[in-house]
C-alpha cells in the first residue's frame, strides 16, 4: 500500500495524458486529506480525476438545494462521507424514541439521493460506517433499539438493502476496512480533535483504495481470472517430492490447513465468476494427481478454466492461459509462493497483479484479504458457469485443428443465436458486458443496469442483444448493439461490443445482418459507425471498413457510413433465433 | 536524545514531507516561514513525527506550539 505521502507527490507528477473522470465529494468532517489520497490512488491507477470538493459539514444542502456548487458541476462520481462520530453527535441531541429511527433517517435521505432525477446516470459512492462502541450500554446495547451500537449496526444492514434496490448507489465498506486495520489504526483522537480530520492519516491510503477500486471496477477495470502455482502455494510440500500422502493438506498433517483455507477462498471466487486457472512446473499427470485423489483437496479438476502442468516457464505458460481466456493481462492475478517466479512474472508481463505472498502460508489470506483484488461493480447468476464455457472452448479449440476449411469447421458447430431487445431478464449481463467488455468495444460507452433499463424504454432506440449456442455448449449472451437515430434517415452505432470468446465464428456478420435488417424496417437509409480509440481496442481498429463501411472524410473522429439499400448480407453459419 | 540532535532530524522530517530539500529548521522557525507548512501539512508532520520518535502528542499540544523550538522541548519531554 502507498503511504499518504506517496499519494500525495503523484499530484505533482504530468498526469495530463490521463483519461479524465469527474469525482465530487461531499462529508460532514474535514474531506481534503481524503481528497488529497484518493486523487493520487487515481493516478496509480491511470487516471487523473478533476475533484469538486464541498465545504464540509454540507451534506445535506448539496445535495437538497437544485443549485448548488454539486449539481454544477455535474461530476460521473459521487463520493458521500458522512462520519459516525457526526452520527453519534446527533445521537446524543435527540430523544429515545427519535434515536430508535435514526437508522432510517438516514437511510431515508440517502434514498431521496439516488432517486433524485437531478442525479440520474451518477454513481453514489457511500462511506458506511465504522462502528465507534461508546459502551453506554455495554453489551446489553445489543438489547436496546435506541442503543447507538444498535443504530449503528442497523444502518449498516440498511445501507446494503439500500444498495441492492438502487444500482446507482455503491457502498464503500470502511467499516469492513476497520475490521481489518483495527480501530486505533483507522482513528486518531489527537488528530480528529484537533482538526475535524476523521481517518487517520495511516487508514487514508487504504479507504482511498477502496474508493477507486469501486472507480475503476465501473470503468470496467477488474480482476477476472486467478492463475495458480501449486506447490506450497495450493498445497504444503512438492507433489513431485513428497507424493500424494505427503503434501500438506487438510487437518492432519502439517500445516494442512492453512492451504485448505485458502482452496476454500479460491472456490467461492470461483464460483462468483472469477476464472480459476494453473500455472505449474511439474508434470501434467503428477500435477493433476492430488486434484482427483486427494480426500482434503477442496479444489477439484473441475474448478479449473486452463490448466498448465509442464516445464515451460511460467510466463509462457501464463501467455499460453491468456491466449485461450482472451483477456488482458491486466485481469489478471497471478499467485506464486516463489518470489523469483513472481519476480521474472512481473518484469516479462506487463500488467498483471503478483502479490507478494507472505513467507508463511498461514498468513496468505489475511493478506489478501487486505488487498481486495477482486471487487467488481456489477454480478449476476451467469457468472457462475464462467469456467465451464473456457473449458468448452479449450475442446473447440482443439476440434478447430481437425478442420483444413474454415466454413466446414464453421458448420459442423451447428451455431444458433437467439436476438432479443433488452429486458428484465438480461438487463443486468447486458450492463455487465458493457463494462467488462474492453478489446471488441467500438465506442466503449459503459451502461449500468439503469442505464440499460432506460434505454430499453427509448422508443427512438434500437436495442439488440446477442446469444451464441453450438453443439459444445451455449456461451449466453455475448454482444450487444444499440443505435439512436441521428436524423430521420440515419442511424448512429452508440455501442456495438463483442465477448472475446466468440471471435472468428462469423457473429459480426451475423449481428450486422441483423442490425441493417432492423434499420431497413424502421425506414432508415444509413447507418454511421464510429471507432473511438482505447488502451485495448485496437482489435476492432478496422472493424467497419472491414464490414464493407465507407470511410466519412474530414470528419474528427474515425466516423464509417453504410447504406442499408444496396446491402448483401454477408455469409454467416449461424441460425437466428428471434424474440421480440 | 538532545535537543540539538531532535531538531536535526525534525528537519529531515520536515524535508521529506514538505518535498523541499532547502528547508533549514531553527528553534524560532515558524509555520509563516515555511510555505509549504501550512494547517493541512501541519498534521502530515506532527505524524510523521509521533511515528519517528515513537511518541504520542496530546491535541493541545498539536494546537499550542508557537515555533519548532516549542515542538521539541514536546518531544524530548516524553
Amino acid at each position: 500500500m502507498n503511504s499518504f505521502k506517496e499519494l500525495k507527490r503523484n499530484l505533482k507528477k504530468d498526469s495530463s495524458s490521463l483519461p479524465e473522470i469527474k469525482l465530487s465529494i461531499v462529508g460532514d468532517t474535514s474531506t481534503q486529506f481524503l481528497s488529497t489520497a484518493i486523487q493520487g490512488e487515481a493516478i496509480e491507477r491511470g487516471y487523473r480525476l478533476d475533484v469538486f470538493e464541498a465545504e464540509y459539514n454540507q451534506v445535506e444542502r448539496q445535495f437538497l438545494d437544485p443549485t448548488s456548487e454539486l449539481y454544477d458541476f455535474g461530476a460521473d462520481f459521487i463520493v458521500i462521507f458522512q462520519s459516525t462520530h457526526k452520527l453519534g453527535e446527533h445521537h446524543s441531541m435527540l430523544t429515545t424514541e427519535q434515536q430508535a429511527s435514526l437508522a432510517d433517517d438516514r437511510t431515508g435521505f440517502l434514498a431521496a439521493v439516488c432517486e433524485n432525477p437531478a442525479l440520474a446516470g451518477k454513481k453514489i459512492i457511500y462511506f458506511n460506517y465504522p462502528e465507534i462502541e461508546d459502551t453506554v450500554f455495554g453489551s446489553y446495547a445489543n438489547k436496546v433499539e435506541s442503543s447507538f451500537t444498535f443504530q449503528v449496526r442497523k444502518l449498516n444492514y440498511e445501507l446494503m438493502r439500500l444498495s441492492q434496490q438502487f444500482q446507482n448507489l455503491f457502498i464503500c465498506d470502511i467499516a469492513g476496512l476497520q475490521n481489518k486495520l483495527g480501530r486505533d489504526v483507522m482513528f486518531a483522537a489527537n488528530v480528529y480533535t484537533s482538526t475535524e480530520m476523521i481517518l487517520s492519516m495511516d487508514a487514508l491510503p487504504y479507504v482511498a483504495s477502496r474508493v477507486m477500486d469501486i472507480v475503476c471496477a465501473v470503468k470496467g477495470q477488474f480482476k477476472k481470472c486467478l492463475i495458480l502455482d501449486l506447490d506450497n502455494t495450493v498445497w504444503g510440500g512438492v507433489i513431485g517430492d513428497d507424493g500424494l500422502e505427503g503434501i500438506q493438506l487438510g487437518h492432519g498433517l502439517g500445516i494442512g490447513k492453512a492451504f485448505t483455507e485458502f482452496q476454500m477462498w479460491v472456490k467461492k471466487l470461483k464460483q462468483r465468476g472469477i476464472i480459476i486457472c494453473v500455472a505449474s512446473k511439474n508434470n501434467e499427470e503428477t500435477a493433476k494427481e492430488p486434484f482427483e485423489k486427494h480426500p482434503d483437496m477442496v479444489l477439484k479438476l473441475d474448478d479449473i478454466a486452463v490448466f498448465q502442468a509442464n516445464w515451460e516457464t511460467k510466463v509462457d505458460n501464463i501467455r499460453t492461459i491468456q491466449s485461450i481466456l482472451n483477456i488482458g493481462f491486466d485481469s489478471m492475478v497471478f499467485l506464486d509462493d516463489n518470489p523469483f517466479e513472481r519476480n521474472m512474472v512481473r518484469e516479462n508481463i506487463k500488467g498483471i497483479t503478483v502479490p507478494e505472498l507472505p513467507e508463511d502460508p498461514a498468513e496468505y489470506l489475511e493478506y489478501l484479504y487486505s488487498l481486495n483484488l477482486f471487487e467488481t461493480a456489477s454480478y449476476s447468476n451467469l457468472d457462475k458457469d464462467r469456467t465451464k464455457q473456457y473449458q468448452v472452448e479449450a475442446q473447440r479449440v482443439s476440434l478447430s485443428k481437425t478442420f483444413t476449411n474454415e466454413a466446414d469447421f464453421l458448420k459442423s458447430l451447428n451455431m444458433v443465436s437467439v436476438v432479443s431487445g433488452f429486458t428484465k431478464f438480461n438487463t443486468p449481463r447486458v450492463a455487465q458486458l458493457s463494462q467488462r467488455s474492453n478489446q471488441f468495444n467500438l465506442r466503449t460507452v459503459r451502461y449500468t443496469d439503469a442505464d440499460i433499463e432506460a434505454l430499453a424504454n427509448d422508443p427512438n432506440v434500437i436495442d439488440l442483444s446477442f446469444t451464441l449456442e453450438d453443439k459444445f455448449g451455449d456461451n449466453g449472451l455475448i454482444a450487444v448493439i444499440i443505435m439512436k437515430p441521428l436524423d430521420r434517415e440515419t442511424l448512429f452505432v452508440d455501442t456495438w461490443f463483442m465477448s472475446c470468446r466468440v471471435l472468428k465464428r462469423g457473429m459480426e456478420n451475423f449481428t450486422l445482418n441483423t442490425m441493417v435488417e432492423k434499420a431497413k424496417a424502421a425506414g432508415y437509409k444509413k447507418i454511421v459507425g464510429e471507432y473511438l480509440p482505447t488502451a485495448k481496442n485496437k482489435m476492432v481498429e478496422h472493424h467497419f471498413p472491414d464490414l464493407g463501411f465507407k470511410k466519412i472524410e474530414g470528419t474528427e473522429t474515425d466516423l464509417y457510413e453504410l447504406e442499408v439499400d444496396n446491402y448483401i448480407p454477408r455469409e454467416c453459419y449461424i441460425d437466428k433465433d428471434f424474440i421480440d | 536524545m538532545d535537543k540539538n540532535q531532535i531538531l536535526e532530524e525534525v528537519q529531515e522530517i520536515f524535508r521529506d514531507v514538505l518535498d523541499n530539500e532547502d528547508i533549514v529548521l531553527a528553534n524560532e522557525t515558524v509555520a509563516d516561514d515555511i510555505e509549504e507548512w501550512d494547517s493541512l501539512t501541519h498534521i502530515q508532520l506532527i505524524v510523521a513525527i509521533e511515528k519517528h520518535f515513537k511518541v504520542k502528542f496530546t491535541s493541545k499540544e498539536i494546537l499550542s506550539w508557537k515555533n519548532v523550538g516549542e515542538m521539541i522541548d514536546s518531544i524530548s519531554t516524553k
